[in-house]
């Protein structure tokens, strides 16, 4: 085999197809059985990228100087900006790339026309996408093996000869001339996210695949691989506690935090559910639920808010006093008639708008809540538990432009190549935005498979 | 078929009614997962209809189920389909659902039983009681080349009228029962942003089955697997359908306001027309049960087989002795084959009311509704 993919999300795939059309032998080795194939990419929706004027699919303009201004935003600086400028220049190339594998393209879904500008939708979402690039991988001569699970690496002199796949019926030992890493972030190994969480990663709800088990990223890193990002940190956002433990997904997203108010086990209220404006507001509580005794929390809104939000997947608790939702949640009830009383007391309404920063707020609580308080007196009275819900993780490799991973000495390996999740905190030290993981999953896929096919077929 | 299963157990009301809450329950556990996360919204109707909706009472999920046309498309691209704990399957969910509605709308409401059970025998069996019946009324067994000779026209009329009554006031109770259940945003006039005329709009979809290639390419079979065929078959047996219903018509008025008395030259308006939608109707099905044994088994509700396969055996056997009686119909042949065409025609018109035919109106109901409630 001239080249093995080691993982078969958007970036494997990317890296794949691009390897083949350098004439290259592939072979892709994706953890997961076929049902499940795509890691995180196949609870995916869309793709950010840029265009100097509209295009069928994109409104306006969304120029380089502007994507690389949102990244640099987002990550408050922590990015490489060199690799960041590479990926914003070729997401240019994204949609007409995605749609030469049979893969569909569509407008904004309804209720996101906010990123019109900026991000191509995938027809179906990502699982369609996958499916579209499986098929063209089955039509092009790539091999595909599932449940495959990567554990071991023999790296010598700078280079892998060969890895160590554990299928369901054997152990095999695959050798290649160039291998790219395209097995994602950790952030499905609870035991590894305990090393900096604590028994509180039990309370953790992964968003995705549960195969992002981070062996290849671990493997690498014991064979001196640089690291990149901050191991510790995660994306995280808030969700409904009901959520399964693994691969939930988009639908247990809950937005109606702003709308009402939050508070922790013991009743209390612990931060401004008015801050900010989705979708920052709505990154943001991951953590702070994570930071909460048993790392769970309780959104409660009232009758007035009822319709406001996206439908949960998971009905919510309602009762017809505080003091019944309390019980039903769980919660002591005093405390949480005390809590709401307060907040009821210090609500001063405006003329509410959940559109924009609006200038219904609260005086004389704390914390304070800034916008969109409304007391909490209409029954009947709603609650959804909440926990901290992963995306993904931070920590990576620290790959160059050509996507070659770098070892601690500085020097590149010499035939291992790294795209998506596993080298995305190059792009996105910290911080989000969306539709940009596809693109950094798509731009250095490419980049690692043609990379890879160029070195195998040289 | 009855099951003995069934016959054992006295209380097969009651095992029906509680297999159609856990039908109307899963759809509403699809719909609710589906409303959460909303990929699919621009494969069909299905879905822009859903999101119009926040909760799903009976009737939104009836409804739903009748604006499906079981493609597979959003199965195919649910990261929560099966094994996913979810389990969503929208396809097959609502081909479910889609049966329970074609019960619930029957009348009479004791026949509803029957599209579970109308199966290939069962129509055969009412066909050849059919013949036999017709046999008795056979008034010569060696005429050529003239029906009425063989089968008095009034008798042959009035059969017909009466078997054509019941299935056209079967069907628009049904239609009546389907339009005041179907629920959700209210039937109401022509919105900002929707189409000028609904009504049009609605007909000209079913007729194109626009929905069957709306996003510009045709639905799947299986995974990545997309084909015009279903549809083009599904044409040439409609098509085929209503060319034939026409040729009767204007044979009717021959006979009727002309007192140009059957059979016709075989370049008259009837023949033309029914020659066509005869070999319409052999290719359609064919084709129909061809696309059908292709499809992925995950799209399809057992339940349903025997029904799909009985309205598919019925259509064909209608347009072969039809189309054998043109070719007959100067020969020594013709009382037998006219006895036999006959039969399955009567056959067929007996069964309509609950087979397959009814998909057909239901979902004319669901396309007004939908196209009624865009905004």
């Amino acid at each position: 085999m001239d080249v093995a993919v080691l993982g078969g999300g958007n970036a494997g795939l990317c890296a794949a197809l691009a390897a083949r059309q350098t004439g290259a032998s592939v072979l892709v080795l994706e953890g997961a059985p076929k049902e499940f194939r795509g890691g995180n990419s196949r609870h995916t929706r869309n793709l950010r990228s840029m265009h100097d004027s509209p295009t069928d699919l994109l409104v306006d303009a969304y120029t380089e100087d502007e994507f690389i201004a949102d990244l640099l935003r987002v990550t408050a600086g922590k990015t490489n900006e060199l690799l960041a400028r590479r990926v914003v220049r070729d997401s240019a190339g994204c949609p007409a790339w995605i749609r030469s594998f049979g893969a569909r393209l569509q407008p904004p879904l309804k209720g996101t026309l906010h990123l019109d500008r900026t991000n191509v939708f995938f027809l179906g979402g990502g699982k369609a996408l996958m499916n579209s690039y499986y098929a063209a991988a089955e039509r092009s001569g790539i091999r595909v093996c599932y449940d495959a699970q990567i554990v071991g690496i023999d790296f010598v002199d700078g280079r892998i000869r060969s890895v160590l796949v554990r299928e369901p019926r054997r152990t095999a030992t695959i050798a290649a001339k160039a291998f790219v890493l395209a097995s994602g972030g950790f952030e499905s190994n609870l035991e590894w996210l305990k090393e900096y969480w604590g028994e509180a990663a039990d309370h953790f709800i992964i968003r995705g695949t549960p195969y992002n088990t981070g062996t290849v990223l671990k493997l690498m890193l014991d064979q001196g691989a640089h690291p990149i990002g901050d191991p510790t940190q995660f994306h995280a956002v808030a969700i409904d506690a009901r959520a399964p433990k693994f691969d939930g997904g988009i639908v247990t997203r809950l937005d109606c935090i702003s709308l009402g108010i939050v508070v922790n086990r013991n009743a209390q209220r612990f931060y401004d559910e008015g801050e900010d404006l989705w979708p920052k507001r709505y990154a943001i509580w991951g953590r702070l639920v994570a930071q909460q005794p048993d790392q769970i929390a309780y959104s409660i809104i009232d009758a007035k808010s009822a319709s406001l939000f996206m439908p949960s997947v998971f009905p919510p608790k309602t009762a017809s006093t505080i003091a019944d939702l309390a019980r039903q949640l769980e919660l002591p009830p005093e405390p949480l008639e005390r809590t709401v009383a307060q907040f009821n007391a210090a609500v001063r309404t405006g003329s509410f708008n959940h559109a924009v920063l609006d200038d219904c707020r609260t005086l004389g609580v704390t914390p304070e809540k800034t916008h969109w308080a409304r007391p909490i007196d209409t029954p009947p009275f709603w609650g959804y538990p909440l926990r901290p819900g992963i995306t993904f993780t931070y920590l990576g490799l620290k790959v160059d432009e050509r996507a070659r991973v770098l070892m601690t000495t500085g020097e590149p390996a010499n035939n291992v190549f790294a795209a998506g999740e596993i080298m995305a905190g190059n792009i996105l030290g910290q911080g989000y935005v969306a539709g940009v993981g596809m693109t950094i999953g798509t731009v250095f896929g490419r980049i690692a498979g043609a990379e890879a096919g160029a070195l195998a077929v040289a | 078929m009855l099951s003995p299963d069934r016959l054992r157990h006295g209380s097969r009301e009651t095992g029906r009614s509680a297999a159609k809450e856990e039908t109307l329950a899963q759809g509403q556990h699809v719909m609710t997962v589906c409303n959460a996360c909303r990929y699919c919204e621009a494969y069909c109707p299905v879905f822009q209809a859903m999101e119009n909706r926040t909760s799903f009472a009976k009737g939104d999920v009836l409804y739903l189920a009748n604006l499906c046309h079981n493609c597979g498309e959003c199965l195919y691209a649910c990261q929560y389909a099966p094994p996913h704990e979810f389990g969503i399957n929208v396809p097959r969910t609502l081909a479910e659902a889609r049966l329970a509605s074609y019960e619930e709308y029957c009348w009479p409401r004791f026949m509803s039983g029957l599209f579970r059970r109308n199966g290939v025998m069962l129509s055969l069996a009412i066909s050849v009681v059919s013949m036999i019946v017709v046999w008795f009324f056979v008034r010569s067994s060696d005429a050529r080349g003239d029906f009425y000779a063989v089968i008095p026209h009034d008798l042959m009329v009035g059969a017909f009228g009466l078997a054509a009554s019941l299935v056209v006031v079967s069907l628009m109770i049904g239609v009546a029962r389907a339009l005041s259940s179907f629920s959700g945003p209210a039937l109401s006039g022509p919105s900002a942003g929707g189409p000028e005329r609904p009504t049009l709009r609605a007909i000209t979809d079913a007729l194109t089955l626009r929905h069957l290639h709306a996003t510009g390419e045709d639905c799947t079979r299986d995974v990545e697997t997309r084909s015009p065929w279903r549809r083009y078959f599904h044409h040439c047996t409609f098509y085929g359908f209503a060319l034939c219903f026409a040729s009767t018509s204007v044979a009717a008025v021959y006979h009727a306001g002309f007192g140009w008395r059957a059979p016709y030259a075989y370049v008259s308006v009837p023949v033309v027309l029914g020659t066509i939608g005869g070999i319409g109707l052999v290719v359609g099905p064919l084709g129909l049960l061809a696309q059908y044994r292709a499809r992925d088994l995950a799209l399809k509700d057992p339940a349903q087989s025997s029904m799909d396969l009985s309205f598919i055996v019925m259509l064909l056997m209608t347009s072969v002795t039809g189309l054998l009686l043109l070719l007959l119909r100067d020969s020594t042949m013709m009382p037998p084959v006219l006895v036999i065409h006959l039969g399955f025609v009567l056959g067929l018109f007996l069964t309509l009311p609950y087979s397959k035919f009814v998909h057909g109106i239901y979902r004319m109901a669901a396309l007004l509704k939908f196209s009624s409630e865009q905004k």
